[in-house]
């Protein structure tokens, strides 16, 4: 395989909807006869947390999200409820969980891939897994809170990992 | 006629691709793998991947939202 295979992605967001595209693209791309490293930094740790029922979608500040309910009779599907519900009632307590809990019913009805499914998937197609050593010590993580299989190290490995290949990207 | 058949109905994007790249993965080249799929985005992926990774794509046939791949092992 040679050097331009490489492919690298820097994974920066902790919520439940963006822990998708990083192992999405990382999958795909090893099937695509990539080599594939994901740096994960910042709030992009959770999605290497051994433990991810944590993890939450929110409409709160995200009017670009729809929202349809994935059961219930076809008329009540049809409707984007994103620009009817005044955003700021996102506040109320549990409404996280609520939209997670409907995400996830959406998500299987359509077929998609289970969060752990997918990076365990990565993980058997074997896509690098780097977690950024200074936001884990800095958000007072403990090693052992990750999964198996995941390197320690800085930005400097991440450059040394980038130095080839023609898809970098920053999610 | 194939010599491995992948269903991959119901599933949506990647898992048609890695369960392809997966299956593909176990086979001899030469061997025929049929893959079916309802994801209508399948169509273009299942070419792309196949251009990219020197599989040879023999056929794409559609019947009523399911489509048919015939992939040949490189």
């Amino acid at each position: 395989m040679s050097d331009n295979n490489k492919m690298t992605i820097i994974a920066t967001k902790g919520t439940f909807d963006w822990a998708f595209p990083p192992f999405i693209i990382a999958s795909t791309g090893v099937a695509m006869d990539k080599e594939v490293t994901i740096f994960f930094t910042f709030y992009g740790l959770n999605l290497l947390l051994k433990d991810t029922s944590k993890l939450r979608v929110t409409p709160l500040g995200n009017p670009g999200m729809p929202m349809k309910m994935p059961f219930g009779p076809k008329w009540l599907q049809a409707i984007d409820f994103s620009p009817k519900i005044p955003n700021i009632l996102w506040n109320i307590p549990f409404a996280e969980t609520l939209v997670t809990f409907l995400m996830k019913k959406t998500m299987a009805k359509h077929g998609v891939a289970k969060l752990e499914d997918l990076r365990s998937m990565c993980q058997e197609f074997d896509v690098k897994f780097i977690a950024c050593e200074m936001t884990v010590e800095l958000f007072g993580y403990d090693k052992s809170d990750f999964i198996d299989g995941v390197e320690f190290a800085g930005a400097a490995t991440y450059f040394e990992e980038a130095s080839s290949g023609d898809h970098h990207l920053y999610m | 006629m194939a010599d491995e058949t992948l269903d991959a109905s119901g599933l949506n994007c990647p898992l048609p691709i890695l369960k392809t790249k997966k299956a593909l993965s176990k086979m001899d080249a030469g061997k025929i793998l049929d893959v079916i799929s309802t994801d209508a985005g399948s169509v273009k992926d299942i070419e792309a991947f196949c251009n990219q990774t020197g599989n040879k794509l023999i056929s794409t046939v559609e019947d009523g939202g399911k489509y048919v791949f015939t992939i040949e092992r490189v």
